[in-house]
């Protein structure tokens, strides 16, 4: 499926992987690849939508109760850009992502 | 280090939150090297119940950074379900051991639960002087096999080299065995004394004309460690002043088996016990980390005076254990003259002192 399918479809469900770790400083994410020691740092708004990805709620659900009220964006946009986040950090190793939920033994 | 580290690092110095902690899960150990700081008696180690409150209170705290050590932490049998529950937690956790207890099953293990980095205490190349310096026969044999085996699964090994008296020429082939291993290599040309105080291990320290060599040595004065070594000091501006000497006790602590917390494991100032309190409580209120905490370079009455006071890697914890906090760390005074050709303020005192 590509990226213009899943904006459409919806069905996007997105969990941690287990090869990572991770802690929140007030509104940022740092989180460290364990594989290769590969740094990121999280905005408030990916924050968000780290913090909610438990593997059953869908990206568009997420992005509605989560982003969308708190950070009054348009909807669409929102979605779209984090569609456009979730498959970056997918490629990066440390998201898994599924168009459907993901359980614990992973997507 | 990375720029988000450095970032995430100043952010928890300002916010106060302890972002690394080093905590020992035993002081027993199967090695008996001559120069280490600790006693080796179980004298009530915290229990695995213990340590798993006490890692659920540290995540709540913000803490990031989780080196697990010891002794050796493979001696408990629960060392295992402690890594699990820590990378449960998210830390990310850093595993200090001899290895001479890690075989192909252990290796794979500790991949599996996602281990960022295993650091293995190599003396020599030598095996003659490395089991020496253990007082382990085939301890060296034992740990590069455990080296090849955790390399085999994937996982970022670091060999640490301790330089002494007994191991000063051997540095260079133990990096080239680290190399041939695929691991990481670490100098460290520093003996702390005893924790309990004794001071009679620095007689291992090598000379001041050997740790000028081995500080000048381009060889390993290279990326992968130059943070051990001190560039030529900088002035000393305003900013240079407001500096503070190290993470720890701002940004990191140190837990014992027993529960003690010290602004480090070689800063042994008793601040709190997380049997008897809270962790959260006696990082932000034990009046001994506030006291480490409210130290400034300007405040320490040597080093303000002297000319590395800007480059310096001066060791609060061993200042400390040469008796006071805020004054000079002897071996880091040497270390900036071994690099520089340029005595510390210290030093020029006590050679004032003993011409006089």
């Amino acid at each position: 499926m590509d990226e213009r399918e899943r904006v459409n479809s919806g069905d996007i469900y997105i969990k941690p992987s287990r090869d990572i770790a991770a802690r929140r400083m007030q509104d940022e994410m740092v989180i460290m690849s364990v594989k290769d020691s590969k740094v990121f740092s999280l905005n408030p708004t990916a924050t968000r939508i780290w913090s909610a990805a438990d593997g059953a709620t869908s990206l568009r659900e997420i992005v509605a109760r989560d982003v969308v009220p708190e950070f009054e964006v348009d909807a669409d946009t929102a979605y779209q850009d984090a569609v456009e986040l979730v498959e970056e950090l997918a490629q990066e190793g440390i998201l898994l992502l599924a168009d459907h939920p993901i359980g614990k033994e992973g997507a | 280090m990375s720029t988000i580290l450095e970032n995430m690092n100043t952010k928890a110095v300002a916010l106060g939150i302890p972002l690394g902690v080093h905590l020992d899960l035993t002081w027993r150990c199967n090695e008996r090297c001559i120069h280490c700081y600790l006693d080796h008696d179980d004298l009530g180690e915290m229990t695995y119940e213990e340590i798993d409150d006490l890692m659920t209170q540290m995540a709540d705290a913000g803490v990031f950074f989780l080196t697990l050590s010891g002794g050796e932490p493979l001696l408990r049998h629960d060392l295992f379900d402690i890594i699990r529950r820590a990378r449960a937690l998210m830390f990310n956790v850093k595993l200090k051991t001899n290895a001479i207890l890690i075989r192909e099953k252990e290796a794979a293990l500790i991949r599996d639960l996602g281990v960022e980095t295993v650091q293995v205490s190599v003396y020599s190349h030598r095996p003659e002087v490395h089991d020496a310096i253990t007082k382990v026969k085939g301890s060296l044999q034992r740990s590069i096999d455990a080296i090849r085996f955790m390399v085999s699964q994937g996982l970022k090994v670091t060999m640490a080299n301790v330089v002494m008296k007994q191991t000063r020429w051997d540095y260079p082939g133990v990096q080239a065995l680290a190399a041939e291993l695929g691991a990481h290599f670490t100098i460290d040309p520093t003996i702390t004394p005893h924790i309990n105080g004794d001071r009679s291990l620095l007689k291992l320290n090598v000379s001041r004309e050997d740790l000028r060599v081995i500080m000048n040595d381009k060889s390993i004065t290279s990326a992968a460690v130059e943070d051990q070594f001190i560039a030529v000091a900088p002035g000393a501006d305003e900013d240079v002043m407001d500096n503070i000497p190290c993470s720890a006790g701002h940004s990191a602590c140190y837990v014992s088996p027993y529960g003690d917390v010290y602004p480090c494991v070689q800063f042994p100032l008793p601040s709190g016990n997380v049997r008897q309190q809270k962790f959260i409580d006696i990082w932000k209120d034990s009046p001994q980390l506030a006291e480490v905490r409210s130290i400034r370079s300007r405040d320490l009455p040597v080093c303000s005076t002297c000319a590395h006071v800007g480059g310096c890697s001066r060791c609060p914890g061993l200042a400390y254990m040469e008796g006071n906090m805020r004054g000079p760390s002897t071996a880091d005074c040497e270390k900036s003259f071994a690099t520089t050709g340029v005595p510390s303020a210290n030093m020029l005192r006590k050679a004032a002192a003993s011409s006089a």
